[in-house]
């Protein structure tokens, strides 16, 4: 056979192979609750995904290693590798939702977009912590879809207050200069109305400067910081220009305790390649970075010490690392909720839902899983899927990120009118009806 | 010996000049097409449907709209993406601004619209060619995504900056928004491709498909027996671009429900493009087999570990997909340069000789 009638016959053989190929959809059996990770290991972003994958998984090993699953029922997982794209997240979404998710971690602002109009449909709640929509904290309108502990409107509130009891008082704030440096993607200008609101309200002057994707190439925005010269600078980047940011603003001299990232701003990625430059740089939170809190020795002893970690042992404790257990945590504690209503079975659709609804950790709750002081108690409602979290500021020493603040609350009173009008806008975008909260129980 | 049009004859100037000649291959087209049709929507499951079939046709759609102008036409285009993003943002801002239009309306009218910009930068293909038009029409792809990015008008001032698809029915069954079931989808997809490649084959079987040829193979000699090159190329832009901006609004409103201009970026330009390539330039099946290859064999690679139980860290699975993805692109690359359009005549001659070759 020659070699071209090898490439014909290789050619019909993987387009006959396909169809054979359809994943056989498992109903979900009621012994194990089954979560779908989509993670992105490779790829431009890896850098951010492996260690929030690998602080995933090692709690959930945790749980099962050392207590047999939530109340004794085990927790299974497949990983499906998204490289942070959107067609591949929504590929492996499908491929693995027949498998009876109990919940769905998009990990991407563009995935859980894609997911938020199937969650109802679907029958699949949507946990994006921490990031997707912030019109979705509104769980009147939007019923399958949590964002706890807190969104980007009140991050940025709360970083603004922050600043505030920094120059003394809000009412100090007025005249500042205060720049927000973003990724200009729907994700990075998630922050801008909430602080032209703010600015209007405090009368401080606030820059807008868009980075456009990846960032690699920001001189000209430094350039207008320096002649700006702001007294604070707020960033929302991600990837690569975060690290771009923080060389850029060393090299322009900019104190850098004034300059503050998002969450997804401030891992040990961004700082480490601009060196001593970064010293100073600060980052808002929702949980604290390092290892000395008894989950991580409990994961090192039942995990690591047993051979099943997901990664190093070293490289436990970034901030990335620590978000993945979070993560995981709610995610747990969310499972653990809904088998009030399932007495030892893995919980139904409606009952996860319940229980994402219905979640209230307690401090003592907290202690009780070796998270004392690791993240802040948060109680989610039928009205509010974000609870509205506080945030802490770490800051970066040269070799590790240190708390330097205490729990700051976001400005409730000015964000959540905002989040219900965007929710009205949003909802009646996808033709969904608002719930009476009252009726449900 | 099945496949052979002996005893075939030609009495009238139409049936020698049908899109399908010998009736064998007729009859394979119209049960490909009727099967494509039935069986997937009441056969396969969802996935299938919406991870696999639907974007495939999708990306099929835009592989004929650039294989027109980049296949028939000869003008290397990287703005597909841009130009689908045009599609994609017009159908969001008609079916908003007039909800009763019918959504296969507003399809084909955001295409005029895609066709419209195209136009325009199809505009430099006049004076420059080859790799230099490429540079051209990659500031297409940069400025559009840019200008939707920028404008807030596009979104209709979403505070996120995305475009989401509305549910909008077509003779009371849904095809767009999240309740639209896959299978309604999946055949409004199919009736779109299937008319769309019936038009693009009949136009480069006739006088204007030949008129870009004859541009592609040598632009003075076409330029001589009277082509003229303006209306020419820019008829190739417009209708290319027709195609792929129904191909984008097909590709936020049928595949991914909602979209921001990062769905749309540079490498959607190149993924097309690729398609094209190995599939076969200056061939309508060859824009279908590309786009089959480009999505099917990736996620066959994804899926191959598991229906052999191998287990495998999904980083290095991805990391294998990837190597022999492009292992694969290449090999059919020297095998047969001319794409996967030509390895499927190849195997038709060969098949019209079986069983008793020279």
């Amino acid at each position: 056979m020659t070699l071209r009638a090898c490439s014909i016959a290789l050619l019909a053989v993987l387009v006959a192979a396909g169809p054979a190929l359809a994943p056989a959809p498992v109903v979900a059996q009621g012994k194990d609750v089954f979560i779908p990770l989509l993670v992105y290991r490779t790829g431009p972003f890896a850098p951010s995904g492996i260690p929030i994958a690998n602080g995933f998984v090692d709690y959930f090993t945790l749980l099962n290693e050392r207590d047999g699953g939530v109340n004794g029922v085990k927790i299974t997982w497949e990983e499906c590798e998204t490289q942070y794209d959107t067609k591949q997240g929504v590929e492996c979404y499908e491929r693995l939702k027949g498998r009876g998710a109990a919940l769905v971690n998009p990990y991407s602002t563009g995935i859980s977009y894609q997911l938020i109009p199937k969650a109802p449909v679907d029958k699949v709640p949507v946990f994006s912590m921490g990031y997707g929509m912030s019109a979705s904290s509104d769980g009147r309108w939007f019923p399958w879809v949590f964002n706890f502990p807190t969104n980007y409107w009140s991050q940025a509130s709360a970083v603004i207050r922050y600043i505030a009891t920094q120059e003394g008082g809000l009412e100090k704030l007025k005249g500042k200069k205060i720049a927000h440096v973003f990724h200009n993607s729907p994700y990075g200008k998630e922050a801008n109305p909430t602080l032209e609101e703010l600015s209007r309200k405090y009368q401080f002057e606030l820059t807008l400067l868009p980075v456009d994707t990846p960032g690699q190439e920001q001189k000209s925005t430094w350039l207008q910081v320096r002649k700006l010269n702001p007294d604070w600078i707020f960033m929302s980047g991600w990837g690569v220009m975060n690290q771009v940011a923080v060389k850029e603003a060393a090299a322009t001299g900019f104190k850098m305790d004034h300059f503050i990232g998002n969450w997804w701003s401030s891992s040990d990625a961004d700082v480490v390649p601009a060196g001593d430059g970064a010293k100073g740089y600060k980052g808002a939170t929702f949980h604290a970075p390092g290892t000395n809190f008894k989950v991580h020795s409990e994961i090192v002893k039942h995990v690591y010490d047993r051979g099943k970690g997901a990664g190093k042992k070293e490289e436990m404790g970034s901030p990335l690392y620590n978000r993945g257990v979070v993560n995981a945590m709610f995610s747990a504690e969310a499972i653990r909720t809904a088998m009030k209503g399932a007495k030892g079975q893995a919980p139904t659709a409606e009952q996860m839902r319940w229980g994402f609804e219905n979640l209230n950790l307690t401090e003592k709750r907290l202690e009780e899983i070796g998270m004392k002081g690791f993240t802040h108690p948060i109680k989610v409602t039928c009205e509010d899927h974000e609870g509205s979290g506080p945030l802490l500021i770490e800051q970066w020493d040269g070799k590790k990120w240190n708390i330097v603040s205490d729990w700051i609350q976001p400005m409730k009173d000015v964000v959540r009118p905002k989040i219900e009008a965007a929710a009205v806008e949003e909802g009646k975008k996808l033709g969904y009806t608002q719930r009476d909260c009252s009726k449900e129980k | 010996m099945i496949y052979r049009e002996a005893g075939q004859f030609k009495t009238t100037y139409a049936s020698d000049q049908a899109i399908f000649p010998i009736v064998q291959d007729k009859w394979v087209v119209t049960g490909a097409v009727a099967a494509a049709l039935l069986v997937p929507p009441l056969v396969a499951n969802e996935y299938w449907l919406q991870a696999v079939l639907i974007p495939f046709l999708i990306y099929s759609m835009a592989a004929i709209g650039l294989n027109l102008l980049t296949g028939y036409a000869g003008q290397l285009s990287l703005g597909t993406g841009g130009f689908m993003a045009v599609g994609g943002y017009a159908a969001f801002k008609l079916t908003t601004a007039f909800p009763w239009l019918n959504i296969i309306v507003v399809f084909v009218l955001a295409g005029v619209i895609a066709a419209l910009v195209g136009l325009v930068f199809g505009i430099p293909s006049l004076r420059i060619k080859g790799f230099y038009l490429a540079v051209a029409t990659l500031a297409a792809q940069f400025f559009l995504i840019w200008l939707f990015n920028k404008v807030a008008w596009f979104t209709n001032y979403a505070s996120s900056g995305t475009i989401t698809a509305p549910p909008r029915t077509i003779a009371g069954v849904m095809v767009t928004g999240p309740l639209a079931t896959a299978g309604a989808r999946y055949v409004a997809a199919l009736a779109l491709v299937a008319l769309g490649a019936l038009v693009a084959k009949n136009l480069v079987r006739g006088r204007i498909g030949r008129s870009w040829m004859a541009m592609r193979d040598r632009d003075i000699a076409a330029e001589i027996i009277g082509i003229r090159p303006l209306r020419t190329k820019l008829l190739a832009f417009g209708i290319s671009s027709f195609y792929c901006g129904v191909a984008g609004a097909e590709y936020v409103f049928l595949y991914l429900g909602s979209a921001e201009t990062s769905a749309f970026d540079i490498a959607l330009s190149f993924l097309v493009l690729f398609m094209v390539i190995i599939g076969g330039l200056g061939s309508i099946l060859g824009s279908f087999l590309g786009a089959a290859f480009i999505v099917l064999v990736p996620i066959f690679l994804t899926n191959a570990p598991h229906l052999l139980h191998l287990p495998m860290p999904v980083a290095l699975q991805k990391q294998i997909e990837l190597m022999v993805f492009g292992g694969l692109i290449i090999f059919f690359l020297i095998v047969e340069p001319h794409g996967l359009a030509r390895l499927w005549q190849i195997a038709k001659e060969k098949l019209r000789l079986w069983p008793f070759p020279h």
